[in-house]
């Protein structure tokens, strides 16, 4: 056959596609497990009367995977391991409540999925189909071919029913929105948001919750699923705050929301809740303000990414780069960090910006143990006239052993910068050579 | 001839009354520059603070803080600066903020990674009444940096009455919505004793005022106890003795120990 094409097999590209057909299994019900290396199960229960009935479902199913060109098999039973041995080797489309055992009787044993050894020894016994392995009494069958066959069989013949563990848990709250003719404007897309999140928001107060996430899935018509996702400080329901949030977020968006030819569905999902009682402000003002900024930080987050909006958090240490960390500001706690108090009448003893890691610089010391009287940093050379210290800081050797111990020097240039200089090592003690470095920069 | 008066009330109109102009002052806290100022500078404005030259950032960024801090009253700030500013200047450290005054826990660090989104940020914060200022901090000149851009954060910040101080780094002074616009160069501190180096200290000048004012230079030295500043004298030569405490310890070394 000179036209066939042949391609190694690439496990991994059909993972991947397989949790994007989980994605767009999604629109059908929110419970969606994977059953690799090929398979979906889908739990529709109270889900088929959206589509016009369980036959109505199968065939959209069927539909919107083959308009992708895809070959696909669909079966609707009582319980996942009859749907699932029933759509790889039976012929019903949808068994009828409690005819699993009826139905999945003529299937080869095969459907039973075991291993190899376990099926050879089934053939050696003459069992060959699930019909033959039904009617033997279980305690012989599970004494000779091991407990897993009888479970199986048992979960197969519809009489053991387990539940799936889907793909991604289901949200407190979901909403959705329908469209008959698929919607691309971003004024369409940001009108069905708006009406999402008030019917979401109506949801929220009726159980006295607020959300913390927001989910927002946009199904286009060929299958493909985006879902953009923001995140509030504080739990909230209050509509206008959640979309100014979407319109910062899918502002921001690297790669556009792409409605290709239209979205049909738009969903807006809870996943994370949190009491929310009804609040009103005090007279002073204070807890309005505090909302405020907890929406400003919101909405930084959402437009710039929660990794560039930070807030300082201290840390009892005396080492300089981890006294004060820069982290996400909503996991800071805003609890004020007990800072050293410094004497009236100083000049600031840590500088304004700090390097990490110090910048190494050449030195002219004016002794071992003093301050440098020129230095280099940057290619420029700085004539010292003002010096203070040292301070010595030592390393944590609990955290990382051999740390040099640190004399650190304000020095103050001929052209009035001020810098925060230190020379690592003792001298003679921890090293022969002590290193100079530049820590921070004063104001 | 009365359109022309028509014309000039309109005008007037437009440019808000001189009372709205003069409204929400905040001085240096140093009777030489407030006089000079006739009280200070606008709160709920654009300020602008040049960096007289590369090597001056640190102390443009010092002095932006100050003026942040003496515009917020105990309200929160943000400071919006692009991310490569942490590689070339180092990044911002919160013992060093709480050693020149200010509170590390109220201060929102916002790090986009192009003038663009620091200009958004900005805009963001203006907008946020419970923001006492913000400052953003820009390196070089920027195209979405224009006479556009900084009358729209102008415009926003009088609207809540945020202070705005943008911190101008590697870029020559240019025409901008800006109510004040000052260049700033470090200057040697008063040295404590045992020539240690003293409060900070800056060599100002008022490039440009709105309402007319004519560029003047100043030396200040920032009193981080009472978050204001201080004229600094003029002399390097004299070393100021501390009131409070003999010149030199009894016994001392040649050197001021520091910790």
């Amino acid at each position: 056959m000179p036209g066939l094409i042949a391609r190694d097999h690439e496990p991994d590209e059909d993972a991947a596609l397989l949790a994007r057909f989980a994605e767009a299994a999604d629109r059908w019900t929110p419970l969606v497990a994977l059953d690799p290396p090929h398979g979906l199960v889908l739990d529709v229960t109270g889900c088929a009367h959206l589509f016009g009935g369980e036959a109505g479902l199968r065939d959209d199913v069927l539909k919107r995977f083959r308009t992708g060109g895809f070959s696909i098999r669909a079966c609707l039973a009582g319980t996942p391991d009859a749907a699932k041995a029933l759509a790889r080797f039976g012929r019903v489309a949808i068994v009828p409540t409690g005819g699993e055992a009826a139905a999945v009787r003529p299937l080869p044993i095969a459907a039973l999925r075991l291993e190899e050894v376990e099926r050879a020894a089934l053939s050696l016994a003459g069992l060959k189909r699930i019909g033959d392995l039904a009617d033997i009494a279980s305690a012989p069958l599970a004494a000779r071919f091991g407990e897993e066959l009888s479970s199986r069989l048992r979960r197969v013949l519809g009489r053991d029913d387990i539940r799936i563990t889907p793909l991604r848990p289901p949200p407190a709250v979901r909403v959705e929105k329908r469209f008959a003719e698929p919607i691309a404007h971003q004024e369409a897309i940001e009108s069905a948001l708006g009406e999402l999140a008030s019917r979401a928001a109506a949801l929220l107060e009726e159980t006295g919750r607020g959300g913390r996430r927001f989910e927002a899935g946009f199904f286009r018509t060929d299958g493909a699923v985006r879902r953009i996702a923001v995140e509030t400080g504080r739990p909230s329901r209050d509509v206008r705050a959640v979309l100014r949030l979407f319109r910062e977020r899918l502002d921001a968006l690297a790669d556009p929301l792409d409605p290709g030819f239209g979205f049909d569905i738009v969903r807006l999902a809870v996943p994370t809740v949190e009491p929310l009682g009804q609040t009103q402000p005090g007279l002073d003002g204070k807890a309005v303000e505090e909302d405020e900024l907890s929406d400003l930080v919101d909405r930084l987050a959402a437009r710039f990414g929660a990794e560039r909006v930070l807030r300082f958090s201290a840390a009892d240490t005396h080492d300089p780069a981890r006294a004060s960390r820069l982290a996400p500001a909503p996991a800071v706690s805003r609890r004020e960090a007990a800072r050293p108090e410094q004497e009236a009448g100083e000049p600031p003893l840590r500088p304004l910006q700090l390097f990490e890691p110090p910048q190494p610089i050449e030195t002219l010391a004016e002794a071992p143990d003093g301050p440098p009287l020129r230095f280099r940093w940057r290619r420029a050379l700085h004539r010292v006239v003002h010096a203070e210290g040292p301070e010595r800081i030592a390393g944590e050797w609990w955290r990382a052993p051999n740390q040099p111990t640190r004399d650190y020097y304000r020095v103050e240039d001929d052209e009035g910068r001020r810098f925060w200089l230190y020379r690592a090592g003792l001298y003679e003690r921890e090293t022969a050579r002590p290193r100079w470095y530049l820590h921070g920069l004063f104001a | 001839m009365p359109d022309l008066s028509a014309l000039r009330r309109a005008i007037s109109a437009l440019e808000r009354s001189s009372a709205c102009e003069r409204g929400d002052l905040f001085g240096f806290g140093a009777p030489e520059i407030d006089g000079a100022l006739g009280g200070g500078i606008r709160r709920g404005a654009l300020h602008e603070v040049y960096a007289r030259k590369e090597t001056d950032s640190a102390a443009a960024s010092g002095f932006g803080l100050c003026l942040a801090l003496r515009a917020a009253r105990d309200r929160p700030l943000v400071w919006a600066r692009q991310d490569f500013l942490d590689l070339e200047t180092g990044a911002l450290h919160g013992a060093g903020i709480a050693a020149f005054g200010g509170d590390p826990a109220k201060i929102l660090v916002v790090r986009p990674g192009d003038a663009a989104g620091v200009l958004r940020a900005a805009g963001e914060a203006a907008r946020c009444p419970a923001i006492g200022a913000a400052l953003l901090e820009v390196w070089g000149a920027p195209k979405t940096l224009d006479l556009k851009a900084s009358r729209r954060l102008g415009l926003a910040s009088e609207k809540s009455g945020v202070t705005l101080v943008m911190i101008r780094r590697a870029a020559a002074p240019e025409p901008s919505a800006a109510q004040s616009r000052w260049s700033v160069a470090a200057a040697v501190s008063t040295a404590l004793q045992d020539n240690a180096p003293g409060r900070p200290a800056f060599d100002i000048e008022l490039l440009r005022h709105r309402s007319g004012l004519p560029p003047r230079a100043f030396r200040l030295e920032w009193d981080r106890d009472s978050l204001s500043f201080a004229a600094a004298p003029l002399s390097r030569s004299v070393a100021a003795v501390p009131a409070d405490r003999p010149a030199r310890p009894a016994g001392g070394g040649l050197r001021r120990r520091a910790g």
